[in-house]
Formats: C-alpha cells, sequence, structure tokens
C-alpha cells in the first residue's frame, strides 16, 4: 500500500501529466495533417487521373501494410541520412502522418465509393461539373458515412503514439518508465495509472465519435 | 543490401518465423475469445452484456504496448516470469479479441432477428440456434473484416521488438546495431513485412468486392 502512495507523490503525477500532455499534442497534430492528407490521397484515389491514381494507390497500400514501429525507425534513422535534422517529436509527427495518412486514405476511398453512383450521375445530369458534384454532392455525403472509421482509426492513433517511447519521445508512456526505473516498486502502481489515462482519453474520443455521429447525422 | 541479407539471413529468417508463429497463435486465440465475447454482447442477459461490454472497451481504448508490458514487467511480480514471446502473444492475443468481438458482434447482428425467433419458434435452444443457424451466416459476412484484423495482428505483433519476443522487428533490430546498416536492414524487414500483409490485404479487397 505504502508503494502506491510513494508512487503516486504530486511530483510523479504532475510528471506524468506532462508525459500526457505530450501524447495529446503529438496526437492532435498529427490527426489535423493526417486528415487531411489522407483526405487529398482518398480522393485522388478515387477519381482516377491517369498514373497518378495509380501510383498513388500502390504507396498507400504498400505504407497501409508496413508495421508503425517499423515507419517510425525509418522516419527516426532515415530522415538525418537524407540530411534533414529530427528531433524525436518531428520524427514520431512525421512517422505516425505518414502511416495513418495512408490508412485513412483506404478509409476515405472506400466511403466514396460505398456512396450510389446514382449521386454522381444524378448531380452531373443537372448542369453540375465533375468537381461541384464530387465535393458538394458526393464527398459530403461520404463523409458522414465514414465518421465511425475515421474516428476509431484517430483512437487508434491516440494509442500508437506509445510505440514512439522507442525513440526516446517523452510521452506517457516514457514519463512512466523513467518513474519506475528509479523505484522498480512503482512498476504496478505506474501501468494501472497509465492505463487509466489512456483509457480515459481514448474513451472520451470515443465517446466524442458516438455523439459527432448523432449530430452530423441531421446536418447532411 | 543483398549481402546483408546472406550475412544474416538466419537471423532474418528467425524472427520472420517467430512473427508468423505468434501471429497465428495470436489469431487462433483471440478469434475463440472475440467470437465468444461478441456472443455475450448480443445475449439477452442484461450481466453478460455488461461483462462483454466492459472487457471489450478496457481493451480497445489501452494501447498494446501498455498490455504486453503488463504481462512482461507487471504479472512477473505476482506471477513466474514468462519470455517476451509469451508475454508479447498474450497481449496481442487479448488486445485483437477486442477488436474482433466488435466484428463478430456487428455480424452477429446484421442477421436479423426474425431468424433467431424462428429457431425458438421451431423449438431450437438458444445455443443450438446460435451454433447451427445465426453464427454461421454472421461469420460469413465477417469474413472480409476480420481479415483485415488479421492483418493489422500481424503489423502489431511488432510490438514484441519491446519485450525481446525474437521476432522480425527484434532481429533487425538487432542487425541494424550490429551492422550500423540501420536502414538497409529495415528495408528488407519491412519486405518481410509485406510478403505477410500485402497478399493478404489484396485478397481480402477481392473477398469483399466478390461478397457485396
Amino acid at each position: 500500500m505504502q508503494n502506491w502512495i510513494n508512487a503516486y507523490s504530486a511530483t510523479n503525477l504532475r510528471f506524468l501529466l506532462q508525459g500526457l500532455w505530450v501524447t495529446i499534442e503529438v496526437s492532435i497534430i498529427s490527426i489535423l495533417l493526417s486528415f487531411i492528407i489522407g483526405l487529398i490521397l482518398g480522393t485522388l484515389r478515387y477519381v482516377k487521373i491517369k498514373y497518378l491514381s495509380k501510383i498513388v494507390g500502390v504507396i498507400v497500400d504498400v505504407i497501409r501494410n508496413l508495421p508503425l514501429l517499423l515507419i517510425i525507425f525509418f522516419t527516426y534513422f532515415g530522415l538525418p541520412g537524407m540530411g534533414i535534422r529530427v528531433n524525436p517529436m518531428i520524427a514520431a509527427i512525421t512517422a505516425l502522418v505518414v502511416f495513418e495518412s495512408a490508412m485513412l486514405a483506404e478509409i476515405v476511398r472506400a466511403g466514396i465509393a460505398a456512396v450510389p453512383d446514382g449521386q454522381m450521375e444524378g448531380a452531373r445530369s443537372n448542369g453540375m461539373s465533375y468537381a461541384q458534384a464530387l465535393f458538394h454532392v458526393v464527398l459530403p455525403q461520404a463523409l458522414t458515412m465514414m465518421i465511425p472509421a475515421l474516428l476509431s482509426q484517430f483512437v487508434s492513433l491516440v494509442k500508437d503514439t506509445s510505440l514512439a517511447t522507442i525513440i526516446v519521445l517523452p510521452e506517457l508512456l516514457y514519463h512512466a518508465q523513467i518513474i519506475y526505473s528509479q523505484d522498480p516498486n512503482f512498476i504496478i502502481p505506474m501501468y494501472a495509472m497509465i492505463a487509466v489515462m489512456y483509457f480515459i482519453l481514448c474513451f472520451c474520443l470515443s465517446r466524442l465519435a458516438k455523439y459527432l455521429q448523432t449530430r452530423l447525422a441531421n446536418v447532411f | 543490401m543483398w549481402q546483408l541479407f546472406t550475412q544474416n539471413w538466419q537471423a532474418f529468417l528467425t524472427g520472420f518465423w517467430h512473427t508468423i508463429l505468434s501471429s497465428i497463435i495470436a489469431l487462433i486465440f483471440s478469434f475463440i475469445l472475440g467470437s465468444g465475447f461478441a456472443i455475450l454482447e448480443t445475449n439477452p442477459n442484461k450481466f453478460w452484456r455488461g461483462v462483454a461490454k466492459v472487457y471489450v472497451e478496457i481493451f480497445r481504448n489501452i494501447p498494446l504496448l501498455v498490455v504486453t508490458m503488463f504481462f512482461y514487467l507487471v504479472l512477473p511480480k505476482v506471477l513466474p516470469a514468462m519470455s517476451g514471446f509469451t508475454a508479447g502473444t498474450i497481449g496481442l492475443t487479448l488486445y485483437t479479441s477486442a477488436f474482433i468481438a466488435e466484428t463478430v458482434r456487428s455480424g452477429l447482428q446484421s442477421v436479423g432477428t426474425g431468424q433467431m425467433e424462428g429457431c425458438l419458434a421451431n423449438g431450437l435452444s438458444y445455443w443450438q440456434a446460435m451454433k447451427n443457424v445465426i453464427l454461421p451466416q454472421a461469420l460469413k459476412i465477417t469474413i472480409p473484416p476480420l481479415g483485415n484484423q488479421f492483418v493489422n495482428l500481424i503489423k502489431n505483433s511488432s510490438v514484441l521488438a519491446f519485450v525481446a519476443g525474437m521476432d522480425l522487428m527484434y532481429q533487425g533490430d538487432v542487425i541494424a546495431s550490429n551492422t550500423f546498416q540501420t536502414i538497409p536492414t529495415y528495408i528488407i524487414v519491412g519486405i518481410f513485412y509485406l510478403i505477410l500483409t500485402l497478399p493478404l490485404s489484396y485478397y481480402m479487397q477481392y473477398l469483399e468486392k466478390k461478397l457485396a
């Protein structure tokens, strides 16, 4: 019992919260960037521009089928080789954005493909251009349908930030490891605490997903 | 790069083998566990539904790495220690089973309620109806998403590297730190992963189109 009280001292808790904040920061930046890139890549795959769509398709499929951990290593060790100086934060965000954009691109492509062909045909025959039909008719419907898949992908992005401990990103898991490396008795309390923190973070995000889904269903 | 491979092919293949082994063991057990929890989630009994819901939510919202570390570092404090491979595979199994439970549950719910009512009206027991009528239909719908879960499982098995699980990623790590040829080593590791995941994920896309 004394272990638990000592483990949750004010300094340790503040240190953990600092880690949690880095996790949140990295997650938010990666979610925003990968959503934009994923949307563009997914749409590119759908609209079938000669060669470009094929090339995008192959790149997306290759990245999607590699472990994120491997991509983290690539950015951390590979970018300096290309003359780009990286710190763990930039390497982690780059890896997460590259990997999650590919995952999101696939979700976006499947989402657009799920909109019935009649919608595009109807919009076109009413005098809209292809781009107008895509942005005003097809994409809004596709996005609404994609929300559950998108948000569960965001939840897994938040969880995946923990993999960046391996490149010494000072996020939640890494801070916990620092604390219990000073006193092995803290291992159990630390893992209990970070499990709870991750759970609350991800659970809130999934609840937000459910809420958005019901709200947006009424908008479109 | 070819030289790097010929010099270390044994290590790469050992890693490849452990990745395959761990993925298949985790797939089998997480499928059994996941289907079990999916059935519980559609159970009329409120208590069992609650139990399944809590299990699924816990493992869906905690990072796999934390789950794996729990079995590798925390459990040995109370139970005898286990190897990294075992700890990693148990972590993978529990984590994946929550996702499989969700997939199978949505499959079960897509089978109309009339099917179950019809079975019960015809004198089948709940479990007979589940086993002979509902599950076979549900599993057919869930094959493509299950396949995608398997692809995720193979990719996720790379966390074994954190617990010295002898898998592909771990071997790659060891080779990279011995030879200092970091990027070529990781490219070879990546090719090995693609050999496993790419055909599977294309096959699932094909199945999805065919079943739709």
